[in-house]
């Protein structure tokens, strides 16, 4: 059976690369001195790409690869992935949605309460000895506060229902109302951030979501207000949040997800107030093999033409 | 000429305070109406001679928590009748002494219960998901080497020992099920209304749990409860959250087994002798430490403060305590 050519878009956990290795002909883009070159070089052969969240197929790059077949992406965002494109020309787009529910909604919760109860703030705190000195002040209740959820999707769900066991009042925003939930509906971000204490962006990134945490939703959010986001960078103005924070117009940040990682906007780094992390959403050594295992197991799906697992496109 | 009406302490019931609790100045702006606080740490003479002299008819003590209401203390209050701590924590009274001088003892039952709760589940994800760790490695700039950072460990499926079903425990209980863990507990005794399974030894409860969070206080029995063989029964992935007291756990023993990677991880906000904390731990990258601030919230105070007050007041009007101690 010939070897099927498998373009690797950037480097990955060594399980899943070892996993393609054994299967396929796995071309790595990164080790290319020149991308472009490199896709030509191949262009007759490669049938498949994995990529992941930050890493895509957009519309150039597909048209160069005329035996382009499907599409595998280690994520649940797609927002690299030039998917118009791919259902004109019938390329197959496969995700990995539902393994990572639990772990982004976890996380969720994780910075609601590293910011209101500053634990980051005051881990730092007794590592630097200045306990010794006097007493840490006093931190935020989470426990009864209203949490909004931007997104009621399956990460949306999973937030609400752990933040539910915090006695916490729900609502939500979602491009349409969600029927059988039993959360308050806010037809727009604003009034949701009007309305709660902790906004959670949950969302996909889209051309209507980009930016849809802006200067006036943050202001509305106010000086007491938090804002968790474990979507996508673009979802969030970054410099209007950064200026919000310095300036106290809005209470808190836990941040997952930059609009130009691995940069972090540096001005954020002395505030106790904001917790930051690279993108770890995902990151427990479980939820990455059940990705890896879904990214493989759609390619062999596609290519012994059985149903793909978890199609997208 | 209107004048605003001015209390003859006299009259108003007598509250000793040997040490003021935390926001003291409260308790005297809001309540000095309706008592006299005896306030003993003020004056210039030794607490006995103090107490002697001033002391003899003083029914009720407002403890600051911390200072130990003991035999040699109680022995210098022949009138009294109630000591009220506004903290949940009950080791600083020998309970014991109390209970054969008829002194009842009044705490802020559950108040605090839903703030320990939310740091006991926080400390736990920050632990497993590295919060703390992450938080770190971006602020020092280290994330632009763009090297993707260690993975965690999952929180769903894992095996939760909770030690101490009480209060505490019970909603730390009910907000780790929300992430998918499964509850299993030890307590002094088996709690029927729960469906947990118990284990009535703390070794065998650590021997099938991923984390033991301990949510009890610490008492006789307590004390070093967590100990060498309890913390190798949980094992090198395991994981020990303790929002109860330092000395519940044998300190020595635990930072010995964190350093040689005998236990997973840890998550702490009491340790044996605060402020001070074991050195070894600043390295550790798998513990998360917090300065005793779980009830801490400005919500929680006020409550402590207010059911303080309450069961002062029930006191002294002869109604039955607000939440008064029975040890059971």
């Amino acid at each position: 059976m010939e070897s099927i050519d498998v373009l690797m878009l950037c480097p990955m956990i060594s399980y899943l690369e070892q996993e393609l290795q054994r299967r396929y002909n796995v071309l790595k883009l990164w080790t290319a001195p020149e991308k472009s070159q490199f896709i030509k070089d191949h262009s007759a052969t490669i049938r498949a790409i994995v990529g992941d969240g930050g890493h895509g197929a957009d519309a150039e790059m597909i048209e160069a690869l005329p035996r382009l077949e499907i599409l595998s992406s280690n994520s649940v965002g797609v927002d690299k992935i030039d998917l118009k494109k791919c259902r004109e020309k019938g390329i197959r787009v496969t995700y990995t949605p539902d393994v990572l529910n639990d772990e982004v909604a976890d996380l969720a919760i994780g910075l609601i309460l590293a910011v209101l109860r500053r634990l980051c703030a005051s881990d730092r705190y007794v590592r630097s000895g200045k306990w010794k000195k006097g007493d840490f002040k006093l931190t935020t209740k989470f426990t009864g506060k209203t949490v909004g959820i931007i997104g009621l999707g399956r990460i949306g769900m999973a937030i609400a229902k752990r933040a539910e066991a915090f006695n916490c009042p729900i609502c939500y925003f979602s491009r349409t109302e969600k029927p059988d939930t039993k959360y308050k509906y806010y037809p727009s971000v604003l009034e949701l951030a009007s309305n709660c204490q902790i906004l959670v962006v949950a969302c996909s990134l889209t051309a209507e979501s980009r930016h849809i945490v802006n200067r006036e939703v943050m202001n509305a959010l106010g000086p007491k207000g938090v804002l968790i986001n474990i979507g996508r960078g673009p979802h969030v103005d970054e410099p209007e949040l950064v200026s919000a924070l310095v300036e106290g117009r809005l209470g808190g940040a836990g941040l997952d997800v930059y609009e130009h990682e691995p940069e972090v906007p540096e001005e954020l780094f002395s505030l106790e107030n904001v917790v930051l992390l690279p993108h770890v959403g995902t990151a427990t050594v479980e939820t990455r093999k059940a990705m890896a295992d879904l990214v493989v197991g759609n390619l062999e799906a596609h290519f012994s033409n059985k149903p793909l697992l978890t199609p997208l496109v | 000429m209107a004048h605003g009406i001015i209390y003859n302490h006299l009259d108003l019931p007598q509250v000793l305070v040997v040490r003021p609790p935390d926001s003291f100045s409260l308790y005297q702006s809001q309540y000095s109406h309706k008592f006299h606080f005896l306030k003993a740490w003020e004056s210039p003479v030794p607490l006995d001679q103090f107490l002697s002299t001033n002391a003899r008819n003083v029914q009720a003590l407002l403890s600051c928590g911390r200072f130990p209401i003991n035999v040699d203390l109680l022995r210098l209050l022949p009138s009294l009748r109630l000591v009220v701590t506004p903290s949940a924590g009950l080791n600083h009274i020998d309970l014991s002494e109390c209970h054969s001088r008829g002194v009842a003892v009044a705490n802020a039952g559950s108040v605090a219960c839903c703030d320990v709760a939310d740091l006991a589940v926080g400390l736990f994800i920050d632990v497993l998901r590295k919060i703390s760790a992450a938080d770190r490695y971006v602020k020092q700039g280290l994330w632009a080497s763009k090297t993707s950072y260690p993975p965690g460990s999952k929180l769903k499926g894992k095996r939760i020992g909770i030690v101490g079903l009480g209060s505490i425990g019970q909603e730390v209980a009910k907000r780790l099920e929300a992430f998918g863990c499964s509850i299993s507990y030890n307590s002094r005794n088996q709690k029927k209304s729960f469906s947990y399974p118990f284990y009535s030894n703390v070794v065998e409860l650590s021997a099938n749990s991923d984390a033991l969070v301990i949510c009890c206080g610490l008492s006789d029995q307590t004390h070093r409860l967590i100990n060498k063989e309890v913390l190798l029964a949980l094992g090198k992935e395991g994981v020990l959250i303790n929002v109860g007291r330092g000395a519940i756990i044998d300190e020595k023993e635990m930072v010995q087994c964190l350093v040689q990677g005998d236990i997973g991880g840890a998550g702490l906000d009491v340790f044996e002798n605060e402020p001070n904390v074991p050195k070894e731990l600043f390295a550790l990258d798998n513990v998360v430490l917090s300065p005793h601030r779980a009830a801490f919230t400005p919500e929680t105070l006020t409550s402590m403060r207010e059911i303080a007050v309450g069961n002062l007041e029930a006191f002294f009007s002869n109604k039955p305590l607000l939440s008064q101690v029975i040890d059971d």
